[in-house]
């Protein structure tokens, strides 16, 4: 029977890959092939953003944040190359300014995503898993996204400092070595403050216990892989919120919504974008991929376990998502396209988005523990974390 | 019907209404589109995808 399942998912991921092709050409049956891998290994590896954060603000567990920055690490040291010797912009990374939109927007980003349970991937790949904060955060992420990139423009107006691009600045070898530098940093100061905590508890007679990590270093190591085959095969990095809000976008526009007009879904090129099929769109392809890769690794083994939560939980993940749509415009991404893609492709923004929604972070795990408290435990998909 | 059942239920609605939406949104707008080289590496055409840091 098992086996027959597992037949019945790679069948069914070699048919979602081929339909795409179909609909929207051989590069983006490819990227569904890519967006996939990615679901898998992020279900199959439990690789989390939020979780990997809120693990170490209540825990001072570093491991999460250590393996995230490993992969940027790896991340950077696969595409940097490419991207600087890339002609006719065949290749481009994630640069954004560094606006006040980028500071707040990564802020409200960073508090939503703990109390939605996940970040851009994590919503998609657990709501491929099954989980239901997840699956009901993603309709409302959606709503955020397409009213965020519609008033996306108003907030740039509110002004910044330009892009601060290293690769063009210093060259790649640089570059990378001042994000290598950055994420080494990161990884020891976590480490400081972990030691610290183990400390603490040693002398007041307690045992820290935290299992194995193996899973997340390995996940680690295929993401960044996979993040090399994208950008090789897409021109661009691997991206969520783009294509969640071109969702929204359509849905509003097959209710009546005329884009004419609008300052983001009414000018070029995201009006051509609109007009077109939803499996031309890079970012679409991949999150759909993402969506059924993750459902097939969370029924590998047989079918997963379920549990509801209280509905007030659910309520509360459902605003949260309009919050982490919106914000994930105002802020050039969500942690896949900020922070993984801005920090992999040496632009300063992304440094900037990982300060910010950490910050936010650390308000929204407060947030969440006082609404799970009140919920009486907000549980998801077993052992998937965002 | 338990509320596990139901949410499973509610969720495999949720999935098939979004199939259907994505194949009738293919169908509908499948008007000519100059599609890219499989991969862009190496392809001469600059990278046109949407991309959240605002491309």
């Amino acid at each position: 029977m098992l086996f027959l399942t597992r037949l019945g998912l790679v069948l069914g991921a070699l048919a979602l890959a081929f339909a795409v092709m179909l609909g929207g050409g051989l590069r983006q049956g490819l990227l569904a092939l890519i967006g996939i891998g990615f679901g898998a290994i992020l279900q199959g590896a439990r690789f989390g953003f939020t979780t990997g954060w809120r693990n170490y603000i209540e825990r001072r567990d570093p491991r999460g944040l250590w393996a995230q920055m490993l992969l940027i690490v790896l991340a950077a040291t696969l595409t940097l190359p490419l991207l600087a010797n890339s002609s006719n912009g065949e290749l481009v990374g994630a640069v954004a300014p560094l606006t006040i939109s980028l500071v707040l927007g990564a802020f409200l980003f960073g508090a939503a995503m703990q109390l939605a349970d996940g970040c851009g991937s994590g919503t998609l790949y657990k709501a491929g898993a099954g989980a239901p904060m997840s699956v009901v955060v993603l309709p409302t992420f959606a709503i955020g996204s397409f009213i965020g990139a519609s008033h996306q423009p108003a907030w740039i107006a509110l002004g910044g400092l330009p892009p601060i691009d290293m690769l063009q600045l210093l060259g790649w070898p640089l570059a990378l070595a001042v994000t290598a530098a950055g994420c080494g940093l990161v990884a020891w100061l976590v480490g400081q403050g972990a030691r610290r905590h183990r400390a603490r508890l040693e002398a007041a007679g307690q045992r820290i216990e935290w299992g194995s990590a193996k899973h997340w270093w390995i996940g680690a190591v295929l993401l960044a892989v996979l993040y090399l085959v994208h950008l090789v095969v897409a021109g661009q990095p691997w991206g969520i919120v783009y294509g969640i809000g071109l969702w929204g976008a359509k849905a509003a526009t097959a209710l009546g919504w005329n884009p004419a007009g609008d300052p983001f879904w009414g000018v070029a090129p995201h009006a051509q974008r609109l007009a077109d099929p939803i499996l031309a769109d890079v970012t679409s392809v991949t999150n759909i991929g993402l969506i059924f890769g993750a459902f097939a690794a969370s029924r590998w083994n047989g079918p997963a376990r379920i549990s509801v939560p209280p509905a007030k939980r659910l309520l509360v993940a459902s605003i949260a998502g309009l919050v982490l749509g919106y914000s994930s415009r105002m802020a050039f991404g969500c942690n896949v396209g900020a922070f993984l893609d801005g920090i992999a492709s040496a632009s300063v923004h992304g440094w900037v988005w990982f300060a910010m929604a950490f910050a936010g972070s650390l308000i929204g795990v407060q947030l969440r523990q006082r609404v799970s408290s009140q919920a009486i435990g907000a549980s998801s998909t077993q052992g998937a974390p965002a | 019907m338990t509320r596990e059942r139901t949410f499973r239920l509610i969720t495999a609605l949720f999935w098939l209404l979004f199939a259907v939406l994505v194949t009738l949104d293919t169908l509908d707008s499948s008007g000519h589109r100059a599609e890219p080289p499989p991969i862009a590496l190496g392809s001469g055409q600059a990278a046109s995808g949407g991309h959240c840091s605002g491309r």
